[in-house]
């Protein structure tokens, strides 16, 4: 099974995590390439959004939790000592199942990573705005209502709005979690179409919401069964030529 | 069977008139309160009655002093009570985790809340009056106000904090928002309808109180404004008191105007309060 | 890497700032309690027992009894309560289960409006309106009586008592109601029958948080109760003038000289109320506790 690449953007390494005395994660490993899409598949409920929140630390806001192994970003250990949480998470942003807007308009939606992290010239901001809005597909819908509330917008909007407000960051990498569960088939389409441009820029990370999805988008697949990583493979084998039983069960649709 | 059933019926019938009946001796009370010291009160509300100094032993002139008193009492409590209050609550909703010192904290706030007023005002005596040296001043009885309505202000707050969904919290931390930015910049702008709702009722019971600021704060008839925070002031609730028990021969429609003024300072405060928390409810999207 | 650690360190201050303000609460009830003994304890030094807790409270012959003054709290209090909690459980179960929309958004503000009138008012309104009253259906001497105070009480208690047992019976799981209507049952069945007895603990808890304002009541009491210091221990005490501990410091720490043991004497009495409403709040809260943490499932 390839776990191990020549400079990975992300290791994971032997992480395992529990919460609350129960196992989510065991002894997981695997590494992420850089400007690719990476897809963590598996049935609802086996830890895939878990690890995916592990790489950003969002999961230090959760209290009674435990982790070992280890997690590096280019090399770097994310759980070291003295490592600047926000700054990591600028560096990995993270788009959720739900689109949730922050209350206010579409420009401060967007901005509100760069205010925060102290961009102040406007001329910058405004380049910003614009930028992050065109690749998340959304520029043309909203060019005339920048100043508007964000939460008039439509589902699919929204959800391409969140990805806009993490892309203002200029991350380097993606984390996306289910983004599409909650979108009308075209506006899937959009956002799917919208990761395609995307990984030419940045290293991203899927849950995605159904094998179909993950054989739509994803280059290299890691199929996670109940906390386990069983098996990860590049490119698109996984969904034609599984090697574990397990996976080729999932995959085929006979259970989950 | 049917006579069975229709027995059933008739009882059920006569369980909802009780509980009708109850209903009614609930609020009729409340109308009859509020409509007598309307009716009666209304004749002695003029621009005079508002505005002027006490005359004549109280039973002519004005209620302005103690008017005045009120409000800066209310002042003074919420400028000592809400850095306080809101702090608590972001602390126990943002911060605190669920340890046995949390748990203290929040025993102390039942017990605060269930404290006498009266005890309060001993408490200020104490304290403020006395070991402090701040005399019976509007300080003091500021201060002895602002810790009665301290558990007022953190149980509502608390509440409207933990009212905004964890989402936005998660969302502010993945764009690199610290914890404080985060509660800043998108937590407290939401809960904040909340958290003034219930910083006005605090304030509201603050000044419709009396035992607290019997000994802190409260002066029987002084016919001039405050100067300083060390200064005693008349007091409307307390103004009540001395004219309608202490008084022979008081004006009963002086009583009466008093009241209504005093009713309707709270009642109007009330009300507003309500309006926002309303309204704000119906606004967002969560 | 420089702004970074500003923002840890500006961070620091916030939680700290706030962390200061969460553990005042519990600050304040220390020194509350440090002040009420400071001031109050030497009575226990400077009054013998067996005045401290005799029968007659008359300050300016050295007679410290606080017997009556705790019985009449307890008389007032009771009574307030076994007039309140029909009609408090009664309105919540109108309000829960059985009134209409309309009824509810006429109720729930009245309700409001009773918890927002100032206790000096509704103490004025006792003496001016509910006293006279109280006489001449009572045919009592004068209207100022211990029923007359936990007429105002019962009210007062009201909205706390009618909000705790809504909560109460609002935690009844919609499956009981279900299940009795499903037998067969009449609503009135259901909710007599089952949606009551199981709502009891919260309404427990709801009786308990009213005993805890009604008996540090003050201004109300002390205005229309007529304020003598008697003890309550015949059948008509009820319709005779009484006298409670909160009305007797209110009443009497005005005209005391600091230091006095008369002085002494009124803290010794808020340490009683302060003990005496401690206990029952906590009993009331632990409770309400307990259901959180037990509903608190993840």
């Amino acid at each position: 099974m390839l776990t191990e690449i020549a400079n990975p953007k992300i290791r994971i390494e032997h992480v395992s995590y529990a919460y609350d005395g129960e196992m989510v994660l065991r002894d997981v490993t695997l590494d992420v390439p850089a400007n690719a899409v990476t897809a963590f598949f598996g049935p609802a409920g086996g830890g895939k959004t878990t690890l995916l929140r592990l790489i950003n630390r969002l999961n230090d806001l959760v209290d009674g939790t435990q982790m070992t192994g280890r997690i590096s970003l280019d090399g770097q250990d994310v759980y070291a000592l003295g490592v600047n949480i926000p700054q990591l998470r600028r560096r990995v942003g993270m788009v959720f199942a739900l689109p949730l807007p922050l209350p206010g308009t579409i420009r401060e939606n967007v901005l509100y990573g760069p205010r925060l992290a102290g961009e102040r010239d406007r001329s910058r901001l405004e380049e910003i705005v614009v930028r992050s809005l065109r690749q998340a597909a959304l520029w043309d819908e909203v060019r005339d209502r920048l100043d508007g509330p964000a939460s008039a917008l439509s589902g699919g909007q929204q959800q391409r709005l969140c990805i806009a407000r993490s892309l203002a960051l200029e991350p380097e990498v993606l984390l996306l979690d289910e983004p599409t569960s909650g979108l009308d088939p075209i506006s899937t389409g959009k956002v799917e179409e919208s990761l395609l441009e995307l990984k030419q820029h940045y290293t991203i990370i899927i849950v995605p919401h159904s094998v179909q999805q993950a054989a739509r988008v994803a280059d290299h697949a890691a199929f996670i069964l109940m906390g386990d990583l069983i098996e990860y493979q590049p490119g698109k084998k996984i969904f034609t030529t599984p090697r574990d039983k397990r996976t080729e069960d999932y995959v085929t649709g006979r259970f989950g | 069977m049917i006579s069975v059933n229709s027995r059933r019926y008739v009882v059920q019938r006569i369980g909802f008139g009780v509980l009708i009946l109850a209903a009614l001796l609930v609020v009729l009370p409340i109308l009859f309160v509020v409509g007598a010291i309307v009716v009666e009160g209304i004749g002695a509300i003029n621009w005079e009655f508002l505005t002027a100094i006490p005359r004549d032993g109280m039973k002519a002139g004005g209620i302005f002093p103690a008017i005045v008193g009120t409000l800066l009492l209310t002042v003074g409590t919420a400028l000592a009570a809400i850095p306080f209050g809101v702090g608590g609550a972001i602390y126990l909703s943002e911060y605190a985790r669920d340890t046995w010192l949390t748990r203290a904290i929040r025993l102390a706030i039942v017990n605060l809340a269930g404290i006498p007023s009266v005890v309060y005002g001993l408490f200020g005596l104490g304290l403020f009056v006395l070991f402090l040296q701040f005399g019976t001043s509007i300080l003091a009885g500021s201060l002895t106000l602002a810790i009665m309505t301290l558990p007022i202000i953190i149980s509502t707050s608390e509440e409207a904090l933990r009212a905004v969904p964890t989402e936005f919290r998660t969302v502010s931390a993945s764009l690199g928002g610290t914890r404080w930015q985060g509660i800043r910049n998108v937590v407290l702008p939401q809960a904040l309808p909340g958290i003034i709702t219930g910083v006005i009722l605090g304030l509201l019971r603050a000044g419709g109180e009396t035992a607290p600021i019997l000994f802190t704060v409260a002066a029987f008839y002084l016919p001039r404004l405050p100067q300083s925070p060390f200064d005693q002031t008349m007091a409307l609730p307390y103004h009540l008191y001395v004219i309608s028990t202490q008084v022979p021969g008081m004006p009963i429609q002086v009583q009466y105007g008093t009241a209504l003024v005093l009713l309707a300072l709270v009642l109007s405060l009330n009300v507003v309060a309500t309006v926002i928390r309303s309204y704000f409810r119906r606004k967002r999207q969560w | 890497m420089r702004k970074g650690s500003m923002s840890g360190w500006g961070e620091f201050v916030v939680e700290t700032l706030v962390r200061v303000a969460g553990f005042s609460a519990i600050g304040f009830v220390l020194l509350i309690f440090l002040f009420l003994l400071r001031e109050g304890v030497p009575a226990f030094f400077e009054v013998v027992p067996g005045n401290l807790f005799g029968t007659r409270w008359y300050p300016t012959f050295d007679l410290f009894g606080t017997l009556p003054l705790v019985l009449g709290s307890l008389l007032i209090t009771i009574t307030a309560i076994v007039i309140a909690l029909p009609l408090g459980v009664a309105t919540a179960v109108f309000v829960r289960e059985v009134a209409p929309n309309w009824a509810r958004e006429i109720l729930k503000p009245m309700i409001e409006v009773l918890a927002g009138i100032p206790s000096v008012v509704l103490g004025f309104f006792g003496m001016t309106l509910v006293a006279p009253f109280v006489r001449q259906v009572f045919g009592a001497p004068t209207g100022l009586t211990a029923f007359t105070g936990a007429l105002i009480l019962a009210y007062m208690a009201l909205p706390t008592l009618i909000s705790v047992a809504e909560d109460a019976l609002d935690a009844v799981p919609r499956s009981y109601r279900d299940a009795a209507l499903a037998m067969g049952a009449t609503q009135w069945q259901t909710i007599w029958r089952v949606v009551v007895p199981a709502a009891r603990s919260g309404i427990v808890t709801a009786v308990l948080l009213g005993m805890g304002r009604a008996i540090g009541e003050t201004m109300a009491v002390m205005m229309v109760t007529g304020n003598a210091a008697r003890m309550p221990l015949t059948l008509d005490s009820l319709f005779r003038p009484i006298r409670t501990m909160t009305a007797t410091i209110a009443a009497e720490m005005g005209e005391v000289a600091q230091g006095s043991t008369h002085y002494h004497a009124l803290f010794g009495i808020g340490i009683i109320l302060f003990v005496l409403t401690f206990v029952i709040n906590l009993t009331a809260a632990s409770a309400l506790f307990q259901k959180r943490r037990r509903g608190g499932l993840r």
